[in-house]
């Protein structure tokens, strides 16, 4: 029977790893962080808890292995297609007024979001005015991000994503195949940034117009939403807009009384500059 | 047996009609809350909001994440999240690789509302293709939660409740049909 890591113990790790590492987890939602931790500690057989412990103090790859494996790592091309049709019918139109359009993907993972949006952008003809910028705590998924090379596998399954967001080409037309693996093409990854940033820690970088944040909120609790909104409507243009992932909202955070959202979907708009 | 503070039930393939008979069973006043967790894979209507509630005046909504769960509510688990249970019993989500090839995965929720309602959890198991749920109820007993599974015998798929009763102790195993009265009468038993 493998020990249980206990929500006291989890505690005591987090306090020794924002310490040691600088990397505070301590406002991440515990029932989730339970799982993965609890996950890692079996998936690399400790014996005890005191020497999973001991390990993370003492072993900084070790940690970075933490981080890569602790944290939620699954993401997909266009996933829940109406948000990205109205992303096309309705943000985009908006975006295309501006003489650059800057767009972040905050904890975009191994970064099919962020060519899901380039390959948008493209059939907008705006992609050669824009900037996309990934982020993620996660350095493993940022070297993927970088690659632009996904699973064959999974090309299928974002064909129809992508024609039911209202694609007209055919899909296969923005990679190239080769054996398991898909790569995408280069014009797509030419115009996108990606580098490590901490939403917990990092401070804003850049003015967007457009900042997508979807299914990370989900893994923070409340007071650590509040400041990533607020990091949000700082690192937000006036008029630019705010998405989230579909069961996630802006309804009870300290920002929601400026912004609108945008019909049905997860998407604010920012109305009022603060003050 | 003591009272319960929360009712889960789970199912997959066949489990929908059996469902749709315990809603009616669920009033307003019913003092506990159940969340209600299947596949929607598996030829769910995926607006199950609106079927459940011509069937009762209890509130029904899908489970929002970081909200308190509520006497006399049903709770639906939202397609492709895993639900998650806090230790202040609020409910969060959570979009992890699927477990069992499902999301949301009943073994996870099971688990999840032992570590936080301990004996004080009922787990319900249904009709289901795949064994989803099981090492959750297994779990459940561990932590002195009651297991009840639909009887496999009544079961439109009965792989999965059949799985459940092979390997875990179960405290009940309920006929199909009977399942409404015994889910209304968790809600009367006295406090432990």
């Amino acid at each position: 029977m493998i020990a249980a890591i206990r929500y006291e113990e989890m505690e005591i790790l987090l306090n020794d790893l924002f310490t040691r590492y600088g990397y505070d987890f301590t406002e991440y939602s515990k029932a989730s962080l339970q799982r993965r931790i609890q996950r890692l500690f079996t998936l690399d057989k400790f014996p005890s808890f005191a020497e999973f412990r001991h390990r993370l103090q003492n072993d900084a790859q070790y940690f970075r292995r933490f981080v890569e494996e602790v944290t939620v790592n699954v993401t997909e091309m266009l996933r829940d297609p109406s948000f990205y049709r109205t992303l096309r019918t309705t943000i985009l139109p908006v975006l295309a007024t501006y003489p650059f359009i800057r767009i972040w993907h905050a904890g975009c993972s191994t970064g099919e979001e962020v060519y899901s949006m380039a390959i948008l952008l493209k059939e907008a003809g705006l992609l050669h005015k824009s900037l996309l910028y990934g982020t993620d705590i996660n350095p493993l998924v940022i070297e993927k991000a970088r690659k632009g090379i996904f699973p064959v596998s999974q090309m299928q399954k974002y064909s129809e994503n992508y024609i039911q967001s209202g694609g007209i080409n055919d899909f296969s037309s923005y990679y190239t195949a080769n054996y398991h693996l898909a790569k995408f093409d280069s014009s797509l990854t030419g115009k996108m940034i990606f580098s490590t940033h901490n939403l917990v820690s990092d401070f804003s970088f850049n003015e967007f117009q457009l900042i997508l944040c979807r299914n990370v909120l989900i893994y923070f609790e409340r007071s650590l939403q509040a400041k990533v909104f607020k990091l949000f409507d700082y690192s937000l243009e006036n008029f630019g807009y705010l998405a989230l992932g579909s069961k996630e909202s802006l309804r009870f955070s300290p920002i929601a009384d400026r912004y609108k959202q945008i019909g049905k979907e997860k998407i604010w708009r920012k109305v009022h500059e603060e003050g | 047996m003591r009272r319960a503070k929360l009712i889960i039930i789970g199912g997959s393939a066949g489990s929908l009609q059996v469902i749709l008979g315990i809603i009616p069973a669920i009033g307003p006043s019913f003092p506990l809350p159940v969340l209600i967790l299947v596949h929607r894979n598996v030829g769910f209507e995926s607006n199950l909001e609106e079927l459940f509630s011509s069937r009762t005046r209890a509130s029904i909504k899908e489970v929002e994440e970081k909200e308190p769960i509520l006497p006399g509510t049903i709770y639906i688990a939202p397609a492709d999240y895993h639900v998650l249970i806090e230790e202040d019993q609020t409910f969060s989500l959570d979009y992890s690789e699927r477990v069992n090839f499902s999301r949301p995965s009943i073994d996870v929720t099971f688990r999840c509302a032992a570590d936080v309602y301990g004996k004080e959890l009922v787990c319900v198991l249904l009709s289901g293709g795949n064994a989803d749920g099981v090492e959750g109820l297994e779990y459940v007993k561990t932590k002195s939660g009651i297991a009840v599974v639909q009887d496999p015998a009544t079961a439109e798929v009965p792989y999965m409740p059949q799985h459940a009763v092979n390997r875990v102790a179960v405290d009940f195993i309920v006929p199909a049909e009977e399942m409404p009265a015994f889910i209304k009468g968790l809600a009367y038993l006295p406090p432990a």
